[in-house]
């Protein structure tokens, strides 16, 4: 009889958290689509969100190119196709690399931030003040950082997979000797819009993913604590977020997947 | 400090109830508060003066009862009416809520920015004179961490009085405050009130100062208020939980200052 109980407070306590998301999801993009429009704070969390997650994705993406270039020369070789080494590298990080690690990554510098930020704001009745003062806070402080997530994540993508490139020409051209001409040309004859267009839905969903589930947990941090009140209910909430951001990204990098193919 | 004023009702609870899980904090609670007046609700910590402010605020609904403001019930206000109610309104929480982030001079220019199409000059002239109003013209420029407590409850209030709203709420202004600084946001509320003329809600225990400042003075106590009534009648009032509270903060009234209140007292 306590496992019925428990199962049921359980589902619907899940109910009630995807309804209050769901509906945190629809009046963020319905204040997004309807005026005013504000530019500057978008420009701000661009700054954010896009430019100081510059430095974390080119390293990223530089060792990961590199180290697809080092696997896939040792596995290549194997079947005597070096000559393919371009366009697996490439391929693999325009249709899943380039989204999927980048995303990660900025959930970890950005949307971590991001929910510690709403967090504290909701811990200190900032957002009290704010719906006090007449001032929407789905406009005032999400609606800029979902927009801002949504147009930096594919230019952050598509700088991961330019600089993971490079990394895989340094290693299969440069160290192991590849021809330039045979990597290059691998991934040409290889990549086609279609793959672009993968990557590019990808991190277009997975920007609006991050901002959405980080911005959320924070918001709602007096509704769900995960078990800790004050700093210790941020420092949970943030940890918490940043694992469900994590993992929804996987999860719908596959769906994208087994949709696009 | 009482005067002839507007009779109007601007807020008005209605046998207000509200529980948080097994906890019933709100049993019942009606409360009338009228245009320009000073009503302060005291209490013992934890009695539930804040959830009432918090309905007054639109921030909690009631399971049952009504919150009516300017004649209009919150919970069918929708989220557009709430805004507009909202716009009358000024708040000065219990920890300021100022947006630390941001510099004390763009957390008051922040109603006017989001709520307003004011030219930035028309913004920086307005702000200046709130900031000079509360004394903290040469510290505009700094972040919330940079100023005492006192300098941070100051700009909430230059924050909540920068739209020149009609009802303004108190938070338990003075807590973490000293005597002087206390003194000091008493004083600047008087000045402030007696020049905009705002209706006043005042949460407090700072007794028995606060009553110098009250038109009204109510009890929160077992989850209802006790009485809505004047600072002097509140003093000598003869129900017991008033008695009892107004013994354990002020200590026992004797005979010649009963007389005294008593003097206060309109005929």
């Amino acid at each position: 009889m306590k496992i019925i109980a428990l199962l049921g407070r359980e589902t619907l306590r899940t109910l009630e958290t995807l309804g209050r998301f769901g509906m945190f999801l629809a009046l963020s993009l319905y204040c997004a689509v309807t005026p005013p429009y504000k530019v500057m704070p978008i420009v701000r969390q661009i700054r954010f969100i896009g430019a100081n997650s510059l430095f974390v994705i080119m390293f990223t993406g530089l060792f990961t190119g590199m180290v697809l270039s080092l696997q896939g020369y040792y596995t290549l070789t194997k079947f005597d196709s070096v000559g393919f080494l371009g366009a697996a590298v490439s391929l693999s990080l325009i249709r899943e690399l380039g989204p999927v690690l980048g995303a990660l990554m900025v959930i970890g510098r950005a949307g971590s931030a991001i929910c510690a930020e709403i967090g504290i704001m909701r811990n200190s009745e900032q957002i009290d003040a704010l719906e006090c003062m007449a001032i929407d806070p789905y406009r005032f402080l999400v609606v800029p950082k979902m927009v801002a997530g949504i147009i930096a994540m594919p230019l952050l993508t598509f700088i991961f997979d330019v600089i993971g490139i490079l990394g895989g020409f340094l290693i299969g051209v440069e160290l192991f000797g590849v021809s330039a001409g045979s990597y290059f040309h691998g991934m040409y004859s290889a990549v086609v819009w279609h793959d672009i267009e993968m990557g590019l839905v990808k991190s277009l969903v997975f920007g609006l993913l991050m901002v959405w589930i980080c911005s959320a947990k924070g918001f709602y941090l007096h509704k769900e604590r995960d078990g800790g009140f004050g700093a210790e209910g941020v420092s949970r909430t943030t940890t918490s977020a940043v694992v469900i951001a994590s993992v929804a990204v996987l999860v719908w990098d596959y769906l994208i997947s087994a949709i696009l193919l | 400090m009482r005067t002839d004023k507007d009779n109007d009702i601007v807020i008005e609870l209605d046998n207000v109830h509200k529980h948080f899980g097994d906890q019933k904090v709100l049993n019942g609670v009606s409360l009338s508060i009228r245009a320009g007046t000073t009503t302060v609700i005291v209490g013992a910590s934890g009695q539930g003066k804040s959830v009432i402010l918090k309905h007054m605020l639109g921030l909690m609904q009631p399971d049952s009862g009504q919150v009516r403001v300017f004649g209009q019930n919150l919970a069918m206000a929708g989220k557009k009416g709430l805004r507009q109610i909202r716009s009358k309104f000024g708040v000065l929480f219990q920890n300021v809520a100022l947006f630390d982030s941001m510099t004390i001079y763009d957390n008051v220019a922040l109603p006017l920015r989001e709520r307003t199409a004011a030219s930035e000059d028309d913004i920086r002239r307005q702000v200046e004179e709130k900031l000079a109003m509360m004394g903290l013209s040469d510290h505009g420029d700094k972040f919330p961490a940079q100023v005492s407590g006192g300098m941070q409850k100051r700009a909430g209030l230059a924050r909540a009085l920068v739209l020149n709203p009609e009802v303004v709420f108190f938070d338990e202004p003075t807590t973490g405050l000293d005597v002087r600084k206390s003194n000091e946001i008493y004083r600047l509320f008087f000045e402030t009130q007696t020049q905009l003329h705002y209706t006043a809600v005042i949460v407090s225990h700072d007794v028995p100062k606060i009553f110098k400042l009250a038109d009204y003075v109510t009890l929160m106590a077992n989850g209802q208020l006790q009485g809505c009534m004047s600072p002097e009648a509140f003093q000598l009032s003869g129900n017991e939980l008033i008695r009892e509270f107004v013994l354990e903060t002020m200590g026992p009234i004797y005979s010649s200052e009963t007389e005294e209140l008593q003097s206060y007292e309109t005929p």
